[in-house]
């Protein structure tokens, strides 16, 4: 940990602040926000009002204080999906890398299917199939996410698997089970915190493209991609509801990017400049 | 190297299943019955029935599959529950111009992905490179549908270079240029990173140093002797990335309003309109695999000692 401190460089500490402000932005919405992000209002519509900092949207609803929740949607199904996909694609990593053999072709042909999908038609057909919703969305982006961990996993298991600490515990007679716990499960952590956060990023842009599809959670809640969405219509006059909302999915994604090619190159210098 | 082809086409068999199975189970687990649909609010009990019997709705589920996997094979994409046109007949009708969008665009992504690329490798840690860098952090972070707007606004509507939306028949190259661009950077962001990694490996190499060492000049080690030894993992971050021009498509091509696949998708996911939804996922997941398929047989054929490592891979 104070290796990894030390060996940060600039764009990867800046970056890491940017990712505490966000999450700081997040976590003291409500007292950030100045107004009800969800509070609609006839008159309001797309007027400058004190009280209002950065004016109101189509619906009336407070602009600033949509961006500000808008941090909190983007955060939760970023990182929930991806440490839903983290949990899968370990299990099924693991298992291939670590049993080899038969489990591990059919479990790689699993992955090779899911991996054969484009990405984002496969989160819009399931996320039709299962209707709106927060769990729906951390589902739909969860199910395009795994299959590459999955691969990830595997490729540093079957590695480890002919360590010698590893061959030394099985002939001390250690249950499958506790070797991947004790001895395989440690050995991958650095590695699964690099494709953690490079995922997210990933996941963050995922949800942002459902939302503006109309496909994620509740349109009336405030997502930066549903902002674009509905802003768009509005663009020719009033250019900020989509750059606005559209600048913060950048940012976001941007720096949760450049933190993970940071983590990347620290942790594991192995797959220096590789995605 | 026919053995090898058999093989390699042998292994997409258990994908290509595995493909429709989940296709099949998401369409499977959809809410409402597609017979009430068919028939309509107000049909009785009896129509129903008819119609499931029809549809093949009443059998049990391995054999809903079997018939699904018949229909597919036999080309049967199933019909839009809007329009009740095949789904098949409206795909081909539309492929032309999602096409033309992307090979523009790949052409696009992979002169700018290279070109970035290299200039990076070469100017490794100066400033170029990191604005290089910054380029491609970006271009793979800023969402599509963002720099679909933007473009429109900044390239259509304030310096109205190009036409804002619309496809017309008589000019066919200009309403394409704006969305392939818009479409291929993602790409060439993607693809500048893979290609100065791995040109920053191959010139660190021997025979580079000897190629310096003879006196050639520098243009020539770079493409002849560097890009040349790196084009393996350039085609296939080409290859693995087919598959986001067609997740952009649904996008860039609702933004610019070109009539492609992409519309269609998303014409189909505003109404529910699930066969088609579902059509295009399938024909997204075949050309990825077709084209991967091809991909490993273009390196085979290129490069003899590779058929033995992807049928290792294979076997593992």
């Amino acid at each position: 940990m104070k290796t990894l401190f030390k060996r940060m460089t600039m764009p990867g500490w800046l970056s890491f602040i940017g990712i505490i402000i966000v999450v700081a932005i997040a976590l003291l919405a409500p007292v950030i926000a100045p107004n009800d992000p969800m509070e609609t209002s006839p008159e309001r519509i797309l007027k400058e009002l004190d009280g209002y900092p950065m004016g109101c949207d189509q619906m009336g609803q407070c602009f600033f204080s949509r961006l500000v929740y808008g941090a909190r949607l983007s955060l939760i199904i970023g990182f929930a999906s991806r440490f839903a996909a983290l949990i899968i694609g370990l299990a099924v990593g693991m298992c291939a890398g670590y049993f080899g053999g038969k489990v591990d072709w059919l479990l790689m042909r699993v992955v090779d299917m899911f991996l054969a999908f484009p990405s984002l038609l496969l989160s819009i057909a399931v996320s039709m199939a299962m209707g709106s919703g927060m769990g729906t969305v951390i589902f739909a982006i969860a199910i395009v996410g795994w299959a590459e961990m999955a691969r990830i996993i595997r490729a540093a298991t079957l590695e480890l698997r002919s360590a010698e600490y590893v061959v030394a515990a099985k002939t001390l007679g250690a249950s499958h089970l506790r070797i991947i716990l004790t001895h395989i499960l440690p050995n991958c952590l650095p590695l699964i915190t690099v494709i953690f956060t490079m995922g997210i990023a990933t996941a963050v842009l995922s949800e942002a493209s459902l939302s503006f599809l109309g496909l994620g959670v509740d349109p009336a809640l405030p997502t930066w991609g549903g902002m674009v969405a509905t802003g768009k219509d509005y663009m020719l006059r009033f250019p900020g509801l989509v750059f606005y909302p559209g600048a913060c999915i950048a940012f976001l994604v941007i720096i949760f990017n450049i933190l993970g090619d940071e983590l990347r190159d620290i942790l594991d210098p192995s797959r220096r400049g590789n995605l | 190297m026919i053995e090898f082809t058999l093989r390699r086409i042998t292994a997409t068999i258990p994908v290509l299943l595995g493909i429709l199975l989940v296709a099949f189970t998401v369409l499977y687990l959809i809410p409402g019955d597609p017979a009430l649909t068919v028939a309509g609010p107000r049909a009785d009990e009896t129509t129903l029935k008819q119609i499931r019997a029809e549809m093949g709705l009443d059998l049990p589920v391995h054999m809903r599959f079997f018939n699904y996997l018949q229909k597919i094979c036999k080309g049967d994409f199933g019909e839009s529950v809007i329009s009740g046109k095949p789904v098949l007949t409206s795909l081909t009708e539309k492929l032309p111009f999602t096409l033309k969008l992307a090979l523009i665009s790949i052409l696009f992504s992979t002169v700018l992905g290279i070109v970035m690329g290299i200039v990076g490798a070469v100017t490794k840690g100066k400033l170029i490179d990191r604005l290089c860098t910054l380029f491609s952090v970006s271009g793979i972070s800023i969402p599509v549908f963002l720099s679909g707007l933007v473009f429109l606004y900044v390239f259509a509507v304030k310096l109205k270079w190009f036409p804002s939306s619309g496809f017309n028949a008589e000019n066919s190259l200009m309403p394409f240029i704006l969305p392939a661009f818009t479409l291929g950077i993602r790409s060439a962001a993607f693809l500048a990173r893979i290609v100065r990694s791995s040109m920053i490996e191959v010139l660190n190499q021997d025979f580079i140093r000897t190629a310096k060492a003879k006196g050639l000049s520098p243009l020539r080690i770079l493409f002849r002797h560097g890009l040349l030894n790196a084009l393996i993992p350039i085609i296939t971050v080409i290859g693995l990335d087919l598959s986001s021009y067609l997740n952009g498509s649904v996008i860039v091509e609702t933004i610019y309003d070109l009539p492609g696949i992409g519309r269609y998708a998303m014409e189909a996911i505003s109404q529910r309109d699930y066969p088609v939804v579902q059509g295009v996922v399938l024909l997204g997941a075949m050309v990825f695999i077709g084209v991967n398929l091809l991909i490993d047989l273009f390196y085979a054929w290129i490069n003899p000692k590779v058929r033995d490592e992807i049928l290792g891979k294979l076997a593992k």
